[in-house]
């Protein structure tokens, strides 16, 4: 199942993306649309994050090529922002949620260029759009989970961009924070921008998408949602979700609980 | 003693450009240091350190002096090679990044080693002194030296300064770097001559056998204490400065001694103070906290007891004897009577005669500690499908870390159910 739209966001032509020689993802060949909130599915290991490295990149193409705005990378740079998986980096580093979110700053201040008073107002405003401005100064080990996935996304709104490469934003969350960063989500589409997003979890795709990219090592299929399945399919074979418990394991990770309980 | 204090007391000009040489060297080490730390290269130096021991031999042996220029060309060359010869292995071979550190770290190291044996035997008077660069002698710092390091360490400490804020994403987040357009290869580029830079100048005080220790132990040390990269940044500098002046007037006091163990000893020193009392990271006060949670879970274990036996006998004010409490759950003698000790202190509990009963306050407690341990025994039971006599276990640890507004979340999901798996009732 494959649409082909005109005057794509992005587009992969027959790209094929290896690790040592080892193709993980066989000749990709899609567009996707402009304004649109896309979802790209797929299970464990299907190269969902080795897709949007690929577009922003962070890694070489084995074969095809990837046009973003039907023109090179390199040429819309300030305008494609990518949030990558949270544990790719590591959140005890000595910093602050809001010197994070300036990070989104960089490339419009330039090499060597200072942090001005208006980048901090519009870090401020970005920290304030995801609900954590209240954490600003919060060192960023001391973030559940859920509110450093919220900083990454600030540190997105903050590039100003026209295309988002997010993956897994909702990974982790607790459920107030997956309806407040779907929320932001929605709006950036309804200013006519692109935002593209892996996830796992087939349930909620049928509720957050527009458009759904399915993979596994191979595309699978590329459409609008209502194209590409039923909400009745989907109940059946996925079932509840298990947020909370995520969120317990944070708490005895944070809390440093002593394992065996005998006093 | 009388040497110690003219040291301390700066009054000739030989010690000033011995101070300010070695603290110059070490705290601009420390600043590049950190980022080398943070990036989690901390090996990168020791290979660099070891590697330029060939050089400065060579240098030796080409020129026939020991004229710092040449040794401080002669250094750079070999040290960025094995950088170069890391990279090439890593990626040509299957050899991991630490596997090439350790072989040319280890290589260059030997042949440096035999040069410096070979122009020992060789008979050339100048040669004394070369072998201090293996253990650093702090002391030799004169003049001439001083200036080439004044330049070093302000060209160090400008690029920082210059490119933080490019440094410090390359650091937390190289794709994202990459993404934005940075030239990441560059900054790292940068960042790697900062630190051949650091080595080179350091070895004269510190040597090259313990140099990577001034690069990265201040780093570690300081990031104990603050949680804002500025500042660790600073106290890595402090610290670094402090051991090198430490170290330099060993050097003077004890002018056979070498000068880089005693830098390393000091820095390590400091470090290890840190990793015990520093507060919030230290382990002492690690301990201290894991010493309250577990009084703090006992606690609410014994209010949960006595609830649960008021439940039982269908009186909620109950008051019971010690043996028919660790009756009905073990606790440990030792504990128990400073836990009901504090308990009536907060007026938890009452105590009349020798038996305990609960006050109403104590009384809400344990009704939320049975409370969460049921809700959570049918959570795991429900949601994970867990069998209900594996689930008990869990719960007697979530059951004291959850916390108000997952309590409610739990509430709702479940539906304020009235009974747990086991059947019993879950009081609200
Ligand atoms: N750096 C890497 N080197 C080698 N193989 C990798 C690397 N990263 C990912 N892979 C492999 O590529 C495949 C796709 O990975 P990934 O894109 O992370 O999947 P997903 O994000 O869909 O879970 C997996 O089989 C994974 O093992
Ligand atoms: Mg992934």
């Amino acid at each position: 199942m494959k649409v082909e739209i005109l005057n794509p966001a992005v587009e992969f032509h027959d790209t094929t993306v290896s690790y040592d020689r080892k193709p993980v993802l066989w000749n990709i060949d899609m567009t996707l649309p402009q304004g649109s909130l896309i979802g790209i599915i797929g299970p464990n290991g299907a190269g969902k994050s080795t897709l949007i490295k690929a577009a922003m990149g962070l890694l070489p193409l084995a074969s095809g090529y990837v046009k973003i705005f039907d023109g090179d990378l390199d040429e819309h740079r300030k305008r494609v922002s990518y949030v990558p998986q949270r544990e790719s980096v590591d959140w005890d580093f000595p910093t602050s949620a809001i010197d994070i979110v300036l990070m989104g700053r960089y490339a419009h201040i330039g090499l060597l260029g200072r942090i001005s008073k208006k980048d901090r107002s519009l870090a401020m405003d970005c920290l304030e759009q995801v609900g954590m401005q209240a954490f600003a100064k919060r060192q960023i080990s001391q973030l559940s989970g859920g509110q450093q996935q919220r900083v990454f996304l600030a540190r997105a709104l903050a590039q100003q961009a026209d295309l988002y490469f997010m993956d897994e934003p909702f990974a982790g969350v607790d459920a107030s924070t997956e309806s407040a960063i779907l929320n932001i989500l929605r709006n950036l589409t309804q200013e006519g921008k692109t935002v593209i997003v892996v996830h796992h979890d087939l349930q909620s795709a049928a509720e957050f998408f527009d458009w759904i990219v399915l993979l596994n090592m191979r595309l699978i299929a590329s459409a609008p949602i209502e194209n590409v399945f039923t909400q009745n399919l989907l109940q059946e074979t996925y079932g509840g979700k298990l947020t909370l418990l995520s969120e317990i394991s944070e708490l005895i990770k944070k809390r440093n609980i002593p394992s065996r309980e005998n006093y | 003693m009388e040497s110690i204090w003219k040291f301390i007391s700066l009054s000739d000009p030989n010690i000033i450009s011995v101070v300010i040489g070695s603290v110059l060297i070490t705290a601009s080490s420390a600043v590049v240091g950190t980022f080398s730390f943070l990036k989690k290269k901390a090996l990168v130096g020791d290979a660099v350190a070891h590697a330029v021991l060939p050089g400065i031999c060579l240098a030796f042996i080409l020129s026939g002096n020991k004229n710092p220029i040449y040794i401080i060309i002669g250094a750079f060359i070999t040290g960025w090679l094995s950088l170069i010869i890391i990279d090439i292995i890593t990626k040509k071979s299957k050899l991991k990044e630490d596997t090439a550190i350790a072989l040319v770290l280890s290589v260059s190291f030997a042949i440096g080693i035999l040069m410096l044996t070979a122009i020992q035997h060789s008979g050339n008077a100048s040669q004394s002194g070369l072998q201090s660069f293996l253990f650093g002698k702090a002391a030799a710092l004169i003049g001439r030296d001083l200036i080439m390091f004044s330049v070093v360490a302000v060209i160090l400490l400008l690029m920082v300064v210059l490119f933080f804020k490019e440094l410090k994403l390359i650091a937390f987040d190289e794709s994202f770097a990459n993404t934005i357009g940075l030239p990441v290869k560059a900054l790292n580029l940068l960042l790697t001559s900062l630190i051949v830079m650091a080595v080179v100048t350091g070895i004269q005080a510190v040597g090259v056998v313990l140099m990577a220790a001034i690069l990265i132990t201040p780093a570690a040390a300081a990031r104990f204490w603050t949680d804002d990269l500025v500042k660790m940044i600073i106290l890595a500098a402090i610290i670094g400065a402090f051991s090198g002046w430490a170290g330099s007037l060993v050097s003077y006091v004890a002018p056979r001694m070498p000068t880089g163990p005693w830098i390393v000893m000091v820095v390590s020193i400091i470090a290890l103070i840190s990793f015990f009392i520093a507060p919030k990271k230290g382990i002492i006060s690690k301990q201290l906290e894991l010493a309250k949670l577990r009084a703090s879970i006992l606690e609410e274990n014994l209010l949960k007891e006595l609830y649960r036996m008021g439940e039982k006998d269908m009186n909620t004010s109950n008051a019971y004897t010690l043996d028919l409490l660790t009756m009905q759950r073990h606790f440990p003698i030792k504990y128990l009577k400073p836990a009901l000790r504090r308990l009536l202190k907060k007026s938890l509990v009452f105590k009349e005669g020798n038996k305990w009963s609960l006050s109403e306050q104590g009384h809400q407690k344990g009704k939320r500690i049975v409370k969460l341990h049921r809700l959570w025994e049918l959570y795991l039971s429900t949601y994970l499908k867990i069998a209900p006599d594996h689930v008990h276990e869990d719960a007697e640890t979530i059951e004291h870390i959850i916390t108000p507004e997952l309590e409610s979340r739990l509430e709702k999901l479940l539906d304020f159910p009235k009974k747990d798996p086991h059947d019993r009732k879950i009081p609200y």
